[in-house]
């Protein structure tokens, strides 16, 4: 009789240890994470770094010691800023246009029933397009230069942003309208106080998810036709068998993703503090 | 002067019509407070949204102090059952609003929803968002934005069906004290039979679905009112049972 119970006993006491230390390890603080991811990193170019010594030719990828010595040798010669400069440039531009466009458009159509009716078929069939199939018709019209590359990342991002910013004016609830229309609202009141604020997450979400297509559009532009920018320095790297220029720069393509990312997240949060508050 | 000529509305076509009002013919006189009352779902925020001109009747016409509503009535507030308030706003601003759509500076419109806040019993809660509220705070919120634009006209649908027995009465007693000062004409659609005496000059019962008047009796209660009280008088009672004798045939139908 006591047998049973006993092994019991230790089955739920190491079941209660066992989750005792995955809440330990899930529950670690913000900067214990942090410690962890850092070293998870390390680890991964350790075995990068061991890999191309023993296992695979440096000549397909390279080491991190090299990619390493590539960039510092970049930021000291100052060669790399140009490029830096050239892509960022033309990403911010080419969704600065874009999301103006589409939010304009998905705000205009949105509240224009006979227009969005209108076109529909129309948008969906060009949105169903793959854009970046367009990049050798906009390096015609706009040139070698930065233009093209705006071009191209502009039409990325104008119609993730219009679409999301259509379907945010169409969720607008018909009641906060319809109230605010008996408060005496005039119309460009409903726009400004009603329909823009409602709709705000969802331009958000267009926003957020538009913008790496921002830079996917002038990356590609850059290597289809450029003298300057990131996307030129990769297709040139690989063009010469440069492996570690290749990696040296995806991984500044990389930073520069995340400060982008990190930066749409906190305008959304400053913005969307009702949301927050209540979370 | 509110009135409604032969009013019908239907919703849907085909297979889905629903016939929610037929035939309402009702007037009602400036400064009067008038309850509707009737079964769930029989029809009575349809004629409050005719009223507000939200919806158009499908037969007969809404007449307000002599012209036709055609378009959103702006001399009315209307207390929804939906708070409708704006979840990106805080109490006050949400409060502030109708005095922000018509140009008032900051400062004025604060001190002015500032008193309306203490007298729905909501201070401290200024800067709280909508969605940090209970339901009831949130229907005191709305009736704090209504009645800070002082319409001519308060439509309240159910508005204080969410609040504790305290609170109702207390949100009465502030309704009449308000009504006093401002001699608003007032259309409240209640379930609640003791709400609608205790306020009202007139109650007026509706039908099942599709509504129509059923009854139409006047409440012959002096005011002021004590709201606590009048409800224990001979007066009130009678007037209770009268209705209620009505209103009950409503429902046993319904049950059968």
């Amino acid at each position: 009789m006591n047998k049973p119970a006993a092994v019991e006993t230790t089955e739920s006491e190491a079941e209660r240890l066992e989750a005792r230390q995955s809440r330990t390890l899930a529950d670690a603080s913000t900067a214990m994470m942090a410690v962890y991811q850092t070293l998870f990193g390390l680890l991964l170019l350790v075995l990068w770094q061991a890999a191309s010594q023993w296992l695979i030719d440096p000549f397909f990828i390279s080491s991190p010691l090299e990619v390493i010595a590539r960039l510092v040798a970049w930021t000291s010669d100052g060669s790399i800023f140009v490029h830096i400069w050239a892509t960022v440039y033309a990403t911010f531009l080419g969704f600065a246009i874009g999301a103006v466009l589409g939010v304009v458009g998905g705000i205009w159509l949105g509240v224009s029933p006979f227009f969005s009716r209108l076109l529909n078929p129309y948008i969906w069939a060009f949105n169903a397009l793959p854009k970046v199939a367009l990049a050798p018709l906009l390096i015609l019209w706009f040139g070698l230069g930065i233009h093209s590359k705006v071009a191209l990342a502009a039409v990325l991002v104008v119609f993730l942003v219009f679409v999301n910013t259509f379907s945010g004016v169409r969720e607008v609830d018909q009641d906060l309208i319809d109230g605010v229309r008996l408060m005496k609202a005039k119309r460009s009141q409903i726009l400004m106080k009603v329909i823009l604020p409602s709709a705000l997450s969802w331009i958000f979400v267009g926003l957020k998810s538009s913008l790496p297509y921002a830079l996917i559009g002038v990356i590609i532009g850059e290597m289809i036709a450029s003298n300057k920018g990131l996307g030129y320095l990769v297709q040139r790297a690989g063009s010469e068998f440069d492996t570690a220029g290749a990696f040296a720069a995806l991984t500044i393509i990389a930073v520069i993703a995340a400060v982008l990312n990190e930066f749409v997240q906190a305008s959304q949060e400053r913005l969307e503090r009702w949301k927050i508050v209540n979370r | 002067m509110i009135e409604l000529q032969g009013i019908g509305k239907t919703f849907g076509a085909g297979a889905n019509r629903t016939k929610a009002v037929d035939d309402v013919n009702l007037t009602i006189a400036p400064r009067s407070i008038v309850a509707l009352i009737g079964p769930s779902g029989c029809g009575k925020s349809t004629l409050l949204n005719m009223i507000a001109g939200l919806y158009r009747p499908t037969v007969g016409k809404v007449m307000y102090d002599g012209d036709k509503v055609t378009d959103v009535n702006t001399d009315v507030g209307y207390m929804t059952q939906k708070d409708n308030l704006l979840p990106w706003r805080s109490v006050i601003d949400n409060i502030a609003l109708p005095l922000e759509l018509t140009g008032t500076s900051r400062e004025a419109r604060y001190a002015q929803a500032r008193a309306l806040i203490q007298q729905v019993g909501l201070d401290g809660f200024e800067d709280k968002y909508p969605s940090s509220l209970s339901g009831g705070m949130r229907k005191r919120v709305s009736l704090a934005r209504m009645l800070l634009y002082r319409p001519k006209t308060l439509l309240l649908d159910e508005p204080f069906a969410a609040l504790d027995a305290q609170l109702r009465l207390a949100m009465h007693d502030l309704l009449l004290k308000l009504w006093t000062e401002q001699q608003q004409t007032i259309v409240l659609v209640t379930h609640d039979l003791v709400e609608a005496i205790t306020l009202a000059d007139r109650v007026v019962v509706f039908t099942k679905r599709p509504a129509r008047v059923a009854m139409d009796q006047l409440v012959n209660l002096p005011r002021p009112r004590d709201v606590r009280e009048v409800r224990f008088t001979k007066q009130f009672h009678d007037t209770h049972n009268s209705i209620w004798d009505r209103l009950r045939e409503e429902y046993d139908e319904e049950r059968i």
